[in-house]
Order: structure tokens, then C-alpha cells, then sequence
């Protein structure tokens, strides 16, 4: 019998009265963090704001915000709010967009991070019966730990494969019959393609669900996944800085991820003002922790555009939901002045009948840029004439022209060339020098 | 009656076109004709040979994107001329040639020209009315 809720209390506690455990925690939040990372308190001490003016949730717009740049500054101790005795754990970023993020926890933050963990697994379908094949990287990398913690309070058998070695995750699939895979979407759906050469059958594994995030991913990857491996397939999203991964998570609907709200309170700013927007405007997504105790960000930009909704969910979680971020604002790409999100092409690409495998290679020549589309041929279009492959790329490039308005040239390749990823995918290749 | 090539998907890198024919080389498949189109990013390798259930496995298995496409073979005369008198035919009968490549019998006099048209049967039919021998799989060995 599949259990609907972890927390049940928690996720289907009125609305009136989340905001009213936020308020409670965010007085205390803010003092905590005001007295114990001096940083933060000089931040506030600019803007004139003391911890006692905090007296409501809308007074969190008093608070300065806090962006990458300053923990870039503070690294790696400096958002530090308790004594270092008390952390047992780091986690932390790639570092792939800068310098890395190291985040630090207490037991109480460990804890509420795998709750959150806990209840994505729980709205997947997981429960003690089942067993969670993590296929995350472990490490530094949040995915693996997050998901492991998440799946041990549910109870499930949990298999810590982390990510890569394709042909021991789908051997353990078979032979243990994994009910649950948790990894990042590309890796989903570079299984699903492995599983198909294997001559398995979607309908021949014991997978019903999947837990995927960690990078963007679109609806129609989505329903690439869920055919390949025969799931359902949900999205889950978290960042280190705000814990990990279970910051939001979808319930069976599949229709936005429920933020958990008991523990993270989201704000939609516009980037470029930092004034908050109304409930159901698109802008920048803006975290706060309420309650982790060694590492509580107020005000986290987190560069991830999307939109909220408190409208009522049939699951019957109260907790507000965000839309799929489009991207992340940083993963946006400014080519010949126009705004480019490499989802954008992916969701062309799989509507053409092409893989999701693609690379995307922008350079400045004569001071024009270049979008280099690399993607690979599919055996049933392979032609034999280049005649009909010119053509194949002439209409995937007017098919990317339409949606992005600026034109790309298209390079068909041989299946399997370009690069997979066991973790995040890189598929950008910015060779533009932009600043000297 | 058409006969069958082999179309293989060959990326413009260094080395990828020896991968292939080692690939054929080991398994002991002989290559009667062939020929390559290039392109900025890839080439299409078209290959006559003596076994190409052997070859399309063996390829096939180590990961090569290949596939049989039928093509007619018409065999000419190996003097002067013969070729343009062929393409004569099939021109004023309107068939347009996509691509086409030739070679000799390694047996008789003859020559062979490979061609991929539009519609098999249609430039087969001109050609045989005209007075050329098309080969079927059948003739195989006699090449």
C-alpha cells in the first residue's frame, strides 16, 4: 500500500498556518544568523536593518540579499553560524561557474535536509518496500548523500552505486530488481538508451519511478525518460547553498515541485530591480532558510528563473509550487544580443526526433558569434546520399531559427560521439573571449 | 534485380576512416568497388562487397552506423565512350543519377558502373531496353 506523505502534518498543514510557522522561524532565523556570521550582520548593519524589525514574513524584504559573489567572498567559513565543533559535514558545488560553494551542516541540518529527501521519495511512490537504486555521484556533489539520506528514512533498501559504470547500474537493476532510480536526468536517460542496446525491454525492468534533477531538463525529455525505462519520472530541485537537493520536489501530479515550505521560504524578485514580484510572475527565484542551523542563507538569489503557485494541488499538499526553472539565469547564453537558453534547442531537437545528446559551441568570428549545433545522426535517418543529410540539417537549422530567431549551423555526427555524462552534462562550449 | 552496397557513416577525424577498413580487413571481407562523398563533417563510404551480411554485422557490432541500400549495377563496355553512351540513355529518358561510381570486372573485359537513381526499376527497365546487362545478387561472383 503506497503511503502518500512522509510528513503528512507538515505537507497538508493549511495555508495560514505555514506562513505562520515561517514568521515564527524567520524572527528567530534572522537573529541567529545576525549575531553568530558577521558578514551577514555587516550587510544588514548597511542597510540600517536590526533583527527586531523583523517582526513579520513580508519584513523579509528589509533584508540585504545574498548572491554567489558573496559566497565567493566568505569562502569557506565565512557564512559559518555555529561553532565548527558542531558541523559534521560539508557538501560542495562543481565549482564549474566560478569558485566552489562549500556548505556545511549540523546533525539537525543533515537531518532536515534527508526529510526533505524523504517526502520526494515518499510523493515518487517510495516506500519501505522498495528499493532506491542512487545513482547520483556521491562525494562532495549533493545528489548522492541527499537522496541516500532521503532513502534510509523512508526505510527503502538503498544501493549507493553513485554514477557511472552503465553496465553494473543496469546488472543491479536487473538482478535486484531496483524499484526507484534517483539520478540526474541525462544519466536516466543514458541508461534508458544502454538498457535498448541491451535488447531490454522498458516493460522488462522492475524501475516504476525516477527521481531525476540536478541540471535542467525539459517535458519532452521527461517523456523521452519515462518511455526508454518505462516510469514515471519526477523532478526534484535543490541547490547546495540552500542544502541540496528536496528543496522542491513533484508529487504525482508532475505539475510544478512543492517547495518545502516548513523549512524554505521562496520569493520571485526581478533580477534587475530585486523588488519582489506577485505570486504567478515569472523572475528570480530567492531562497531563505528558516531553520538550518550551520549554514542559513537569507535572501539566496539563486539565479533560477521560474514562477510560483500556491493554487491548490490534488495531492493535497498545501506547500506552494515552482515551475520547471527555464534555466538557470547564468546558463543563458547571449548569442548575437539574443537570450538563449540550451533547453531551448534540446526541446527542438527531441520534437525533430533527434536524441537529447547535443553540443552547442559558440565562438566570435569578424566579431559576429557563431551557434554551432553539434547532434547526432539517428540510424533510422541515416541517408546515403549527403544530399539528403544537407537537407536534415537545413531543416533542424530553420527549426532552431524559428524558436530562437537567430540561426544555427547544424552538424550532424555519428551516434555516440558526443560526449555522455555520468553527472551534469557539459553541452557548452563558449570559445567567445569576452573580457581580456 | 538491384544489387546491394554498403553505406557507411565515416566522421571527418583523423582515423576513422582505417578503423572501418581494419574492422573488414580482419574479418576477411574483400571490397570489389567503393566509393566516398565528403562533406565539412562527415563522409559516406559506399562499398561493393564479396559478403555484406558478414560485413553489415561485423560493422554493426563494433558500433559503425551503416546501412544496405540497393543500387543498379549496369555492365559496359571497357573502351572509350561507353560511359558518356550510358548516361546518354538514362538522361534522355529523364533519370537523374544522385551519385555513381564505376569499376572493372576482375574477371572478363567488362566494366561495371554503380549507380543510385530514384527509382531502381524504372533506370533498370531504360538501361535493359537499351541494350544493357543490369546485375542481381545472383551475378555476384561474376564480377
Amino acid at each position: 500500500m503506497s503511503q502518500r506523505y512522509y510528513q503528512k502534518e507538515l505537507e497538508t498543514m493549511p495555508r495560514a498556518q505555514i506562513r505562520a510557522l515561517q514568521e515564527e522561524k524567520l524572527i528567530k532565523q534572522v537573529k541567529h544568523v545576525y549575531e553568530h556570521v558577521p558578514y551577514y550582520r555587516d550587510l544588514m548593519d548597511r542597510k540600517g536593518v536590526k533583527p527586531e524589525d523583523i517582526k513579520t514574513l513580508d519584513d523579509i524584504q528589509k533584508l540585504p540579499f545574498i548572491s554567489k559573489y558573496d559566497l565567493r567572498d566568505t569562502y569557506p567559513y565565512g557564512m559559518l553560524a555555529v561553532p565548527l565543533k558542531d558541523c559534521v559535514r560539508i557538501q560542495s558545488t562543481s565549482g564549474t561557474t566560478g569558485k566552489r560553494v562549500i556548505a556545511y551542516y549540523t546533525q539537525h541540518d543533515v537531518d532536515l535536509w534527508e526529510d526533505c529527501c524523504a517526502r520526494a521519495i515518499t510523493a515518487a511512490g517510495g516506500t519501505a518496500e522498495d528499493i532506491v537504486q542512487v545513482a547520483y555521484g556521491y562525494g562532495l556533489f549533493t545528489g548522492g548523500f541527499g537522496l541516500h539520506g532521503g532513502s534510509h528514512k523512508v526505510g527503502a533498501l538503498t544501493l549507493p552505486m553513485s554514477s557511472g559504470n552503465t553496465d553494473r547500474q543496469i546488472q543491479f537493476i536487473q538482478d535486484l530488481k531496483a524499484t526507484v532510480l534517483c539520478c540526474t536526468p541525462s544519466y536516466a536517460a543514458y541508461i534508458g538508451e544502454a538498457m535498448k542496446e541491451k535488447g531490454i525491454k522498458p516493460e522488462e525492468n522492475t524501475l516504476k519511478a525516477g527521481i531525476f534533477g540536478a541540471e535542467p531538463w525539459t517535458e519532452e525529455m521527461r517523456r523521452d525518460i519515462e518511455k526508454s525505462l518505462g516510469i514515471k519520472a519526477y523532478d526534484i530541485y535543490g541547490l547546495t547553498e540552500t542544502s541540496g537537493p528536496g528543496v522542491a520536489f513533484e508529487c504525482e501530479e508532475q505539475h510544478g515541485m512543492h517547495i518545502n515550505e516548513d523549512h524554505f521560504y521562496a520569493e520571485i524578485i526581478d533580477p534587475e530591480t530585486g523588488e519582489v514580484l506577485p505570486e504567478g510572475s515569472e523572475g528570480e527565484l530567492v531562497f531563505t532558510s528558516l531553520d538550518k542551523e550551520a549554514f542559513p542563507l537569507l535572501r539566496y538569489r539563486t539565479r533560477d528563473l521560474c514562477v510560483l503557485t500556491s493554487e491548490p494541488c490534488s495531492c493535497g499538499r498545501t506547500f506552494i509550487r515552482m515551475k520547471k526553472p527555464k534555466g538557470r539565469s547564468d546558463d543563458m547564453l547571449i548569442i548575437r544580443g539574443v537570450n538563449v537558453f540550451p533547453s531551448q534547442i534540446e526541446t527542438v531537437l527531441l520534437n525533430e526526433g533527434y536524441a537529447p545528446n547535443y553540443r552547442i559551441e559558440i565562438d566570435r568570428v569578424n566579431n559576429t558569434d557563431t551557434l554551432d549545433v553539434y547532434v547526432e545522426l539517428t540510424p533510422e535517418r541515416f541517408a546515403d546520399t549527403v544530399s539528403e543529410i544537407d537537407k536534415m540539417e537545413r531543416e533542424l537549422a530553420g527549426a532552431i531559427t524559428n524558436i530562437l530567431g537567430i540561426h544555427p549551423v547544424i552538424h550532424l555526427v555519428a551516434p555516440k560521439s558526443i560526449q555522455r555524462s555520468e553527472g551534469k552534462a557539459v553541452r557548452v562550449i563558449d570559445r567567445r573571449k569576452l573580457h581580456d | 534485380m538491384a544489387i546491394q552496397q554498403l553505406t557507411i557513416f565515416v566522421e571527418n577525424k583523423k582515423g576513422k576512416l582505417v578503423e572501418i577498413t581494419k574492422m573488414l580487413a580482419e574479418n576477411g571481407i574483400n571490397m570489389r568497388a567503393l566509393s566516398i562523398a565528403d562533406t565539412r563533417d562527415f563522409g559516406i563510404l559506399r562499398l561493393i562487397v564479396d559478403d555484406i551480411q558478414k560485413a553489415l554485422v561485423v560493422l554493426a557490432e563494433n558500433g559503425v552506423m551503416v546501412k544496405i541500400t540497393d543500387v543498379v549495377a549496369a555492365e559496359l563496355p571497357h573502351k572509350p565512350g561507353s560511359l558518356n553512351a550510358t548516361l546518354t540513355v538514362l538522361a534522355d529518358a529523364g533519370v537523374n543519377v544522385e551519385y555513381l561510381y564505376a569499376f572493372l570486372s576482375s574477371k572478363g573485359q567488362g566494366a561495371y558502373v554503380v549507380l543510385r537513381v530514384a527509382d531502381n526499376a524504372a533506370a533498370e527497365k531504360v538501361l535493359n531496353e537499351a541494350g544493357y546487362r543490369t546485375l542481381s545478387m545472383d551475378d555476384e561472383m561474376e564480377f
